[in-house]
């Protein structure tokens, strides 16, 4: 009930915007954390699309999910500059350090972990990004398993 | 009286702790009852040396770098206010080699400045472009950056006087200026620097093309990767319409630009125009076929200027000096600056903004330094992941679009990443596959089946199966010409480049 309350202001703010979609998926991801399947009717009927485009649109671009995230997000950096100082490595690290796979989160709920390709801090890799704004540089699995600790004992 | 710190905002510097740095200077100057002022910069680009700070002197601003928040204390102990000598000092920022050797055009204010302060962007020059071309006819705006000889920076290289007199020679009751900030490439990140250390510049770039093609509206695409800049972007907006550099008259001469900023979601192929196009009109970022050109059908079917961020910030400084200094500078057809990005295995990356002309080589060593790890360097990947992998025997190729084309690459947005003799080019090979199989928008079948085929093949490579050469080489002919847009027809070249170039990584696997 919240989450549409939620999703009816964002709609009636945005649906007038010229190519209002994106802006509105992105207010409710920003506001949910995940765009809930329930948002597609009201996103349809504001826009005047059907069902299927919208859900077209949200399946199709990498950012969205239509889940909820674990409480933090760890995006792992694995194009060719980090790979060239040795992101796979690390990506294989953080796959086990958080006993999950790459578009899976952590069984404790704690973590979500997300590929991406490049961050645009390709001269001090490998990176990472942490939820939406925090960046970690010249990242080692010695690094990653201090964050981690520090992540996981913050409430 | 009160020093002056400069501490770089940029999202690199705060990936390597700027902010941390910031907080114990407050604190630590408290402490010792120090009367700084800290301002947060752009970012010089001389990114084996963030966080690097600067303390103003009589005798200029003073670096220091690579700095911890711990080395506070002992960089005050040796008179940091007064640039005192420490093992960290780097002396006056601007006699830095890597930066007096550069010519900054398009990032020249960037990491000089406060991103977002007004006077600091006027005091720098700001806003003389935009004078001078509200003094001007379409027309001759158009003919200034066509002498110039600017040609796009995204990649493609069109020139962008041609791309500007066509969307000014469409009539329609609306024209659109749509900046691509999707900077998709691994390897760069000029856009980012720019957007997030000098982003009235941007604007004021795009201000210039609405003037000279009669435009009203404008919107700047930007990657969701990119948190920082979209916040530097929304801010300096709101400050430009302030100040009248947008909004319902330009300073004051009742003529009309609105810009909007807003955020991708993470598809590569939204950088290919058409897609990024479709992506902002609210659909999926499926590329669309051209012709129309979107010149003269682009954004909701009206005529469109579209250009890179970097192509954008290099008008203003064309129109306040003249198209002849631009075009004063560069190799061959390739006039002006391009920012390059040393990156990857290199132990000196960063930005390095140079005239066309330099050789790789000279990139790679003279400003690079050499590979970070210590082993010699065995292959450069150059414009993005449809870039070629450039073996040492091509170091010595001219930094320039022709050049480069003559030996099968692309120069692109100026991306480099460095590997050293570590790499295994099979698995370069299959990557460029893979993140075509990932990103492929799906349109054409080459694109969509034949980069999964592309996949499978080399792992059949590499599980030693004969005949899989062949096979690749055929698929990616395919590819090359049977695909509708660069993401297809380009995944050759990093695939076909490593299997010319390093044939050792392919066939000691081929019996
Ligand atoms: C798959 C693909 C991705 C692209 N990504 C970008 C990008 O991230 N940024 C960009 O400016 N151009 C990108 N381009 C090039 C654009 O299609 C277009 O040429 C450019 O925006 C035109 O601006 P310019 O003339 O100023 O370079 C891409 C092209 C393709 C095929
Ligand atoms: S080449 Fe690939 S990305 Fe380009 S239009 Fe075809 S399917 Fe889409
Ligand atoms: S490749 Fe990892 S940040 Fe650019």
């Amino acid at each position: 009930m919240e989450n549409l309350s939620t999703i009816e202001r964002i709609l009636a703010a945005k649906q007038s915007l010229p190519g209002a979609l994106l802006p509105i998926l992105h207010d409710i991801q920003d506001a949910l954390g995940y765009i809930p399947p329930d948002a597609v009717p009201s996103i349809a009927r504001a826009l005047n699309l059907s069902r299927a485009e919208v859900h077209g649109v949200i399946t199709y671009y990498h950012y969205f999910r239509q889940t909820p995230p674990g409480r933090h997000v760890v995006r792992v950096c694995r194009a060719e500059a980090c790979q060239s100082v040795g992101c796979e490595a690390l990506a294989t690290h953080v796959q086990s350090a958080l006993a999950c796979e790459f578009h899976a989160t952590s069984a404790d709920g704690d973590l979500t972990l997300e590929a991406v390709y490049c961050l645009g801090h390709c001269a001090v890799g490998p990176n990472i990004q942490i939820d939406e704004t925090t960046l970690h540089a010249r990242m080692t699995p010695e690094k990653f398993d201090r964050l981690l600790a520090e992540l996981r004992s913050k409430p | 009286m009160s020093t002056t710190f400069y501490i770089p905002c940029d999202s690199t510097a705060l990936a390597l702790g700027a902010d941390a740095v910031a907080r114990s200077i407050v604190t630590e100057s408290a402490q010792r009852q120090l009367d700084v002022t800290i301002v947060r910069n752009g970012s010089r680009g001389l990114f084996w040396l963030e966080p690097m700070i600067e303390v103003v002197t009589p005798r200029g601003r003073i670096a220091y770098g690579p700095v911890a928040a711990t080395d506070i204390p002992s960089l005050l102990d040796a008179g940091l206010l007064t640039g005192g000598a420490h093992a960290l000092c780097l002396g006056p920022v601007e006699d830095i080699p890597y930066l007096k050797r550069q010519q900054r055009i398009s990032l020249r204010r960037v990491g000089v400045t406060d991103p977002l302060s007004v006077e600091d962007y006027l005091a720098h020059g700001g806003t003389l472009g935009l004078h001078r071309a509200l003094g001007m006819t379409e027309v001759e705006i158009v003919k200034e950056v066509t002498d110039s000889g600017l040609r796009g920076r995204g990649g493609a290289a069109f020139p962008t006087g041609i791309k500007w007199n066509t969307v000014l020679n469409a009539s329609a009751l609306q024209k659109y200026i749509v900046c691509n900030a999707d900077e998709g490439d691994s390897g760069t990140f000029s856009d980012r620097m720019l957007m997030e250390g000098d982003p009235f510049q941007l604007i004021e770039g795009m201000a210039i093309a609405a003037l000279a093609v009669g435009a009203t509206q404008g919107y700047i695409y930007v990657r969701s990767e990119y948190p920082h800049a979209i916040a530097a972007l929304n801010a300096a907006v709101i400050k430009a319409t302030q100040n009248g550099w947008l909004g319902d008259s330009l300073l004051g001469t009742g003529k009309r630009f609105h810009l909007e900023v807003r955020k991708a979601a993470g598809a590569y192929v939204c950088g290919e125009e058409t897609a990024l196009l479709e992506s902002l009109e609210g659909r999926r970022g499926i590329v669309r076929a051209k012709p129309p050109l979107p010149a003269i059908s682009g954004l909701f079917g009206q005529p469109t200027v579209i250009n890179n961020v970097i192509t954008f910030a290099s008008v203003p400084d064309i129109l306040a000096q003249g198209a002849a200094a631009y075009q004063s500078f560069g190799s061959g057809r390739s006039r002006g600056t391009l920012p390059f990005q040393l990156t990857g295995n290199i132990k000196q990356g960063g930005l390095v903004e140079v005239p066309f002309g330099l050789t790789l080589r000279e990139l790679l060593y003279d400003f690079g330094g050499g590979s970070l790890s210590g082993r010699p360097l065995r292959a450069v990947q150059v414009g993005g992941p449809l870039g070629a992998y450039m073996p040492e025997s091509q170091f010595d190729t001219v930094l320039d679009y022709e050049a480069f084309a003559a030996v099968n690459a692309v120069l692109g947005h100026g991306g480099i990443v460095a590997f050293d003799d570590t790499v295994d080019m099979l698995k370069q090979a299959r990557y460029a596959m893979e993140f075509c199989a990932i990103e492929s928008c799906g349109k054409c079948t080459p694109c969509r089946i034949g980069s999964t085929r592309g996949v499978e093949v080399i792992d059949r490579l590499k599980a030693d199966r004969p005949g899989q050469i062949e096979l690749l080489r055929d698929l990616c002919d395919t590819l090359q010409n049977g695909s509708l847009c660069a993401m297809g027809s380009m995944t050759p070249y990093p695939v076909l480049s490593a299997l010319n170039h390093f044939p050792e990584d392919f066939s000691r696997r081929q019996t």
